[in-house]
Formats: structure tokens, C-alpha cells, sequence
């Protein structure tokens, strides 16, 4: 639970760095803006876990799931969420599911999409997201 | 919690945000219970996505464009004109001056008299 008010706030730093890549280069954010967008993406977070929570309980399940976040997206005009986050959630799973297993699954998975897909330059940040995350997945065993 | 610093950069993480800080405002919520781990990490990275989506919505809308900056005022903009962006309207009023502030009081004692 939290014990201090500034527990349900985002890290500046981490907020002000995802402003700063989202924007061209050489744009100056204003103090206020900076503070005014953190505040806003923790509005947001209780928002979608507040709508998320709403589909959970309407199924009678007390865990939300992966499937009530998607739902929470759209309910709040968020479709344009979807598709990324469908695809970081993949690569997410992969990266959990460890190297082995998931090195074996790409190749599979590379010569099935490369039949009935054309999908560009997908597969290799994928491949890139799956090396990368091998380093971080003992942190992320810590933090849950 | 790993790290001294929860701000500090974790190379190789799959979101920039802390999930544990994410799930912190997400028990916040009185009626919520349990969190699946998809659920945390899809919410994080929307969230990621929604700051993303504010500022570039509010910059490229905003009066950003020719001074090449961001400020609050387009923030307020976007929260009044963007219908997704609406529930922001309480946490991002738009300012407005003192002087108009008090002329539409006295408008409204006026209405009432």
C-alpha cells in the first residue's frame, strides 16, 4: 500500500525522458508541463485500472487480466494502444518465458510469418527485444 | 524492489516506467484486488504510450509549433478539445486570467440577483 502520497507518482525522471523522445529534438517542456503530463499519467493509470476493473467484475473475476486492460483501451477511445501493446505483451512473454525456449519459438515463428505475413522490419526488433530482455528478467523477478 | 533509485535506468527492461510503482497506484484503487503480471506490464506500458500520445497530441496542437515548446496551456487545450483526452479536464484546468476570472463572478451575482 502506499505510505506517502509521492508513492502514487510517477518518476520524473523516467516521465521526462519518454516526453523528450516523443517530441523533436531541441523543443523546450516547461516545468508546469513536465508536472502537469506526470500528474496526468497517473490520472490515467487509475482510470484504465478503474475501467479495466469494471470488465473483471462484470465476468465475476477479482484478477484483472490482460484482456481487461485491451477492453479497458477501448472503452476509453485508446484503440490506437491496441496493436503496439499487443506486440510489446509477445515480446514480454517471450523474454519471460527465457532464452532457450524462446530463441526455438522465433525460429518457428519466423518461418511461419515469413509464409503468411509480410511483415517488414518486425522481426528483427523482436528478435532485439528478446536478447535485451534475457538481462532484465532477474530484475524483474525481484520487483513483483 | 531491486535498485537503490526506482528513476534509475535498468538496461535491457521492457518498460521505462517501474512496474512495482505502477502497481502501487493500481491497488490504490479501493475495489481492486488482484493483478494478473500481464495486466501490470500492459498497463505500464500504456501508460508509457499515453505520455507519448499527450505530449506529441498537445505539442503538434498547441501553439508549440512556432515557439518550439511545450506548456501547459497546450496541455489544458488538449484535455478540453480531445474527446480521450477529456477526462483530464479536472487535473488540467485551463487558466485564465484574474481580471476575467472576477468579471464572471460578478456576472454570476448578477444572474442571481
Amino acid at each position: 500500500m502506499a505510505e506517502r502520497p509521492e508513492d502514487l507518482n510517477l518518476p520524473n525522471a523516467v516521465i521526462t525522458r519518454i516526453i523528450k523522445e516523443a517530441l523533436p529534438e531541441g523543443v523546450n517542456v516547461s516545468k508546469e508541463a513536465r508536472r502537469a503530463i506526470s500528474q496526468a499519467a497517473s490520472v490515467f493509470v487509475l482510470y484504465a485500472t478503474s475501467c479495466a476493473n469494471n470488465f473483471a467484475m462484470k465476468a465475476k473475476r477479482k484478477t484483472l487480466n490482460a484482456g481487461d486492460v485491451m477492453a479497458a483501451m477501448e472503452e476509453m477511445e485508446f484503440e490506437r494502444f491496441i496493436q503496439p501493446l499487443q506486440e510489446a505483451l509477445e515480446a514480454y512473454k517471450k523474454g519471460q518465458r527465457g532464452k532457450k525456449e524462446a530463441s526455438e519459438q522465433k525460429r518457428k515463428d519466423r518461418e511461419k510469418k515469413a509464409d503468411d505475413e509480410n511483415d517488414r522490419s518486425k522481426e528483427d526488433n523482436e528478435e532485439h527485444m528478446d536478447e535485451e530482455q534475457d538481462d532484465g528478467e532477474a530484475e524483474e523477478e525481484v520487483e513483483n | 524492489m531491486s535498485g537503490s533509485k526506482e528513476e534509475e535506468k535498468v538496461p535491457g527492461r521492457s518498460t521505462s516506467l517501474p512496474m512495482s510503482r505502477v502497481k502501487l497506484i493500481m491497488k490504490s484503487s479501493p475495489d481492486v484486488s488482484h493483478i494478473n503480471q500481464d495486466a501490470l506490464f500492459l498497463t505500464t506500458k500504456a501508460t508509457e504510450l499515453f505520455v507519448q500520445h499527450l505530449a506529441q497530441y498537445s505539442f503538434r496542437k498547441g501553439c508549440g509549433g512556432e515557439s518550439n515548446a511545450l506548456g501547459y496551456s497546450d496541455l489544458a487545450k488538449a484535455a478540453e478539445e480531445s474527446e480521450p483526452f477529456h477526462f483530464l479536464t479536472d487535473i488540467l484546468p485551463k487558466k485564465i486570467l484574474a481580471r476575467d476570472y472576477l468579471r464572471s463572478l460578478e456576472e454570476r451575482s448578477e444572474d442571481s440577483d
